[in-house]
């Protein structure tokens, strides 16, 4: 097999592996709209990314920490309610991303790859991205792990039990940022959110505890990856879609199995 | 609203002037929590003022008050889960707190044996989890998900959890919540079980006065301030109180006494008059199923 294939495979499961986690809190937490706020930033981050001629992932990556910034203090400062300070923030840097790229000719924004992903082009210094933010992730998620529980149990329950809710809630928010700027490379800004929502609902049917629900949505994903690059490799599909298409086809095939 | 009274404060003193009991002497022991004059401040109203309050190791201290008296808020503040904007709030060192919220938040979304819920956070030995369950009936749920409890068996639950952590204090939100009436005394059986036994202290919030008299130690009585303060016979006959909570007191036990007379078996003595009924505030006059339920 090609050079790029085993990449992009390695690449994949590195992805689905660091979103699994992260996308059983999503799930449980009912942030799926966080992600794809955090997704409307990658236009920014590109833009970022290019001008400044960084690796467009770690572009991304700080356009969504700004998000996170901006997200927090307009919850802080204002009455509105989660889904509308979403929506006020994803629009805001979506328009902002606009306006950059349409300012700068030089920009060579390659749309095509932002918006649908493109894991066959997955370079060496992206793969070892992945691998950094899969380690970084699942340690911190292994630091977190019984706060993130009592958190997604119960807020108010973790705060009386002395969990320091905001501290673990915003580690988490920066975990689902670098997630999003990884697999954006990997299934592009209009699909990343699937990545992390999709597999985690086709496991919920199957698990008992939060702990196999998050080994069942790892598998899931993994899995998916696979079929999606086979898929693509040997119809000619592209690669995002197809890996989404897969999730879906597993979410459908765990729905029939009860629990 | 009406100015505090200054007896109120008389009687805002730590038990056992009354209620000669086994707490004689706690007036020396340091409080569990002491709270001195907490204000707490909601879009610019104050939801509460000028609240004093203590609790000592093995009390029971019950919140009663209309809805909205700030009874829950109160309760939040000395948890930690708010901040108050005035007063003080001292905790004793390394309290152990158990707390039994209204209820739980928990999302479907999130699958969640009992035996895990027990163990997030709590390092527990199945021994110590198996016995905490049987103490409050619910060993049988062990593998049961959270999401397939019914409503009291919720609250054994989250009871459970609050015992697995050997708590110094217990707060126990309206902990008969969704829970219908036999079940209700049984539950309030199983409280005061649980202080003697553990020896912990709990702050316990209601609006049924009736139900938890005979095992409150003290009662305080909250509508935005300490309405009033006491003994829960001194309470029944406190005139804030009954301004509060409506005249009809004395037909309402009535009644009460001839719909509900195994609750007397609950409280093993005599219920006090003022208690029969639910607590409506004069701001809010809607009548709760509770109540007319009482009232054929």
């Amino acid at each position: 097999m090609d050079d790029f294939i085993i990449r992009a495979g390695l690449g994949g499961i590195g992805m689905a592996l660091i979103a699994a986690p992260l996308g059983c809190y999503v799930v449980w937490q009912r942030m799926a709209y966080f992600g794809e706020t955090i997704a409307h930033s990658g236009l920014l981050g590109v833009a970022f990314g290019l001008l400044t001629s960084i690796n467009l992932t770690l572009g991304v990556f700080l356009a969504a920490v700004m998000v996170t910034f901006g997200l927090r203090a307009v919850e802080r400062k204002t009455y509105l309610a989660k889904d509308t300070a979403l929506g006020l923030i994803a629009h805001v840097v979506l328009a902002l991303g606009l306006i950059v790229t349409s300012q700068f000719q030089s920009l060579q924004v390659d749309m095509m790859g932002l918006l649908f992903g493109d894991i066959l082009a997955i370079s060496k210094l992206d793969l070892i991205l992945v691998l950094g933010g899969l380690i970084a992730i699942w340690g911190l998620i292994a630091w977190l792990w019984q706060d993130m529980m009592a958190l997604s149990i119960d807020r108010e329950l973790a705060l009386a039990e002395g969990v320091r809710v905001n501290k673990v809630e915003f580690l988490l928010s920066m975990a689902i940022a670098a997630t999003v700027a990884l697999s954006m490379k990997l299934v592009g800004l209009l699909l990343v959110t699937a990545m992390l929502i999709i597999p985690a609902a086709g496991a919920m049917g199957l698990a008992r505890t939060p702990e196999q629900m998050v080994l069942y949505t790892a598998f899931i994903s993994c899995l998916s990856v696979l079929c999606g690059l086979f898929a693509s490799f040997y119809v000619d599909i592209p690669t995002g879609p197809a890996i989404v298409v897969a999730m879906a086809f597993f979410f459908l095939l765990t729905s029939l199995v009860k629990r | 609203m009406a100015e505090m009274p200054v007896h109120s404060k008389e009687e805002d003193l730590p038990p056992s002037k009354e209620s000669a009991n086994s707490l004689e002497g706690s007036q020396q022991e340091i409080p569990l929590i002491e709270a001195h004059s907490i204000g707490f401040l909601r879009d610019g109203r104050w939801i509460l003022k000028d609240i004093d309050f203590t609790i000592h190791k093995g009390e029971i201290v019950t919140l009663i008050g209309p809805n909205g008296g700030g009874k829950t808020t109160f309760a939040r503040i000395c948890l930690g889960i708010l901040q108050a904007e005035e007063g003080k709030l001292v905790r004793q060192d390394d309290l152990t707190i158990g707390y039994v919220p209204q209820r739980l938040k928990l999302d479907r979304t999130l699958p969640l044996t009992v035996r895990r819920f027990l163990t997030v956070r709590h390092k527990v030995s199945s021994k110590d989890l198996l016995s905490a369950l049987i103490e409050v009936g619910s060993s049988h749920l062990i593998d049961t998900q959270m999401s397939s409890l019914s409503g009291g068996e919720m609250q054994r639950v989250l009871l459970a959890r609050a015992l697995v952590n050997k708590p110094d204090l217990l707060v126990l939100d309206e902990p008969a919540q969704g829970v219908d009436f036999a079940g209700e005394a049984a539950l309030y059986d199983l409280i005061s079980k649980i202080r003697d036994r553990f020896g912990c202290a709990i702050l316990l919030i209601s609006h049924d006065l009736h139900i938890v008299m005979g095992s409150s130690d003290r009662v305080l009585c909250l509508n935005g301030h300490v309405c009033c303060a006491g003994v829960p016979e001194q309470i029944s006959l406190h005139p804030e109180y009954e301004r509060l909570f409506g005249p009809n007191r004395g037909q309402t036990y009535g009644i009460y006494a001839h719909s509900h007379d195994h609750s007397h078996a609950l409280s093993g003595e005599e219920l006090d008059p003022c208690c029969s009924h639910e607590h409506p505030s004069p701001e809010t006059p809607e009548t709760d199923p509770e109540d007319s339920k009482d009232k054929p």
